[in-house]
């Protein structure tokens, strides 16, 4: 008697509950598809307007008053030489402060507060390193409004979430590897450079790469320490003052002209590109490394 | 009992971690050239009396220990000791196969490489995998990675590489453990060989496997909320056919633990 009311509480509960999941697949689905829509129609949008632009012409010539004139060249080469500046620079720095996190800080509540610290400046606005690049590096060691300085700006930015990335790499080697090394003799130095960093190195190398795309993006920290507007010259060492993609493309499109806005539209299209293949970069290390082993 | 020299002694040795003590006043005679057998119930601290032979526990953060750990008469836990030197003639082997994600040829040359050995490798890892009866299977992928190999093929690779080193004593945590019967025979036999030339520790769970290769065994037991007392310890023959204290019979015999 009771069982059976229990049974048909059930059924009707149940059809409920289909139907609950049912609405709740479809938001999901509408939630992606909205996310999915807006990206479709920037990229078109983009492509649209600038394709036309897209030649050996403006890839190789530097900025000019007339938009068809007007060229990426030294905003391409900027924005390589400033992020191989800040990707060497933050792997060093990141790797070096996340092996020593991981491998040698004893466990006690200063490590602690040095992490939670290190997760915090992750999340401080990308402008803020900016002013501080231009009083360390522009000013205090005196390395001018260089490719050097903005390199060093943007590792700053991105070393946080490269010393997570690299700390949860190494933490992924099983510790009994370690053990391992270490009952053989090994020293603590041995253990690390020939265990735990060949393993933990497919990771790292990702999390340099993604955020050392993210870097390649910003503007805001660059226009702060003094990155130059417009350049007519392509930087021609870590001296040389700059401009990036992004500050190019910024420029562009606060011009009233139409012509320039499509220059900068197709200033994003090389952006994208290179964003692109850093991230393939990214994906064909990682494999590469993982079939090492 | 009649022991003959002793490589590894330890003197009313107690380990904390923290301040939870997990072996107590432990007095015990590690004789050369033999297998000695720690045997007891789950938890009861052999792992960590083991350890404390080739000092791996300060690789814990807040283990200690007090009491003393003599090798060949000389205070391991001296301050002139370093411990790199101490784990290059103390090896060790684990519960769980670990071999390094690395060649089968670099898993045993990794040892010799890091202590600075200068002779001639290729004869080295020949004679490790010769004398862990792995040489046979591998001899023709020592170049493959040392992943691919099966789980006894991987513990025998592990007592290789420690052997590559050239220690005086290797210590055993359930080498067995992660194996079936016939590489658990196979790992025993290795060790009845390497029991000539080296003295060898072994923690193990199976009763049959500690009186079938050990020539003394020791006996560890939880009592009274108190970790790591050593109950009995003798030749054996002696503790498995007639044990002194009625525990080690109870534990032997099967009826607790
Ligand atoms: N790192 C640690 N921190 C705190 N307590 C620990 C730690 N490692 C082990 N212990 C405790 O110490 C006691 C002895 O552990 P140990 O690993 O030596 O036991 P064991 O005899 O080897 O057990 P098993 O047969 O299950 O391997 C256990 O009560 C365990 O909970
Ligand atoms: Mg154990």
């Amino acid at each position: 008697m009771i069982r059976s009311t229990q049974r048909a509480d059930f059924q009707a509960r149940l059809a409920r509950r289909k139907r609950q999941s049912t609405i709740f697949a479809g938001l999901c689905m509408a939630a992606i598809a909205i996310a999915l829509l807006m990206l479709v129609v920037l990229l078109t949008y983009i492509v649209v307007q600038g394709y036309s632009r897209v030649d050996w012409q403006f890839l190789s010539s530097f900025p000019s008053r007339f938009p068809e004139r007007a060229g990426i060249q030294a905003a391409v080469i900027g924005s390589i030489y400033v992020i191989a500046v800040a990707g060497v620079a933050s792997f060093v720095l990141g790797v070096g402060a996340a092996i020593y996190l991981e491998e040698y800080a004893s466990r006690q509540k200063f490590t602690k507060i040095i992490q939670v610290n290190i997760a915090n400046l992750a999340g401080v606005p990308s402008i803020v390193y900016g002013i501080l690049g231009l009083e360390i590096f522009v000013r205090t060691l005196a390395l001018g409004k260089s490719v050097l300085a903005g390199g060093f700006t943007l590792a700053l930015l991105v070393l946080p979430v490269i010393i997570i990335a690299s700390q949860e790499a190494i933490r992924a080697v099983p510790p009994s590897i370690r053990e391992g090394g270490y009952a053989l003799g090994a020293s603590r130095w041995q253990t690390v450079w020939h265990l735990v960093l060949p393993q933990a190195f497919p990771g790292i190398l990702t999390g340099v790469i993604l955020a050392v795309s993210r870097a390649m993006g910003e503007t805001a920290p660059l226009i702060v320490m003094g990155a130059l507007t417009f350049v007519p010259f392509a930087p021609d060492g870590p001296m040389s003052r700059f401009t990036v993609l992004p500050i190019q493309i910024f420029n562009w499109t606060s011009r009233p002209q139409a012509g320039f806005h499509e220059a900068a539209a197709a200033g994003i299209m090389v952006l994208l590109v290179l964003l692109f293949i850093m991230n393939a970069a990214a994906v064909f290390l990682r494999f590469k490394f993982r079939d090492r082993m | 009992m009649q022991i003959a020299e002793n490589i590894l002694q330890t003197e009313d040795l107690s380990v904390f971690y923290g301040n939870k003590q997990v072996v107590t006043d432990v007095t015990l005679d590690v004789p050369r050239n033999h297998i000695t057998a720690i045997i007891g119930p789950s938890g009861c601290g052999k792992s960590t009396l083991l350890r404390c032979f080739n000092r791996m526990n300060e690789l814990i953060p807040d283990a200690s220990i007090t009491g003393k750990v003599l090798f060949e008469g000389q205070d391991l836990y001296a301050e002139t000791v370093d411990p790199a030197e101490i784990r290059y003639q103390i090896g060790m082997v684990f519960q769980r196969p670990n071999p390094f994600p690395k060649s089968i040829y670099d898993n045993v040359a990794f040892g010799p490489r890091i202590n600075g050995f200068r002779g001639n490798m290729d004869e080295l890892v020949e004679t490790s995998l010769k004398r862990a009866a792995l040489w046979e299977e591998v001899k023709d992928r020592l170049h493959a990675s040392a992943l691919g190999l099966s789980g006894g093929q991987q513990q025998r690779l592990c007592i290789a590489r420690t052997l590559a080193v050239e220690p005086q004593v290797i210590l055993m945590d359930e080498p067995c453990s992660a194996l079936d019967p016939i590489a658990t025979l196979a790992i025993e036999e290795v060790m009845r060989e390497l029991a000539e030339e080296y003295s060898i520790v072994i923690v193990t769970h199976n009763m049959q496997q500690a009186a079938r290769v050990s020539h003394y065994t020791a006996f560890l037991m939880v009592e009274d909320q108190r970790i790591g007392i050593l109950v009995e310890y003798g030749e054996s023959r002696q503790i498995f056919t007639n044990p002194t204290d009625e525990r080690t019979e109870a534990y032997i015999t099967g009826r607790f633990g």
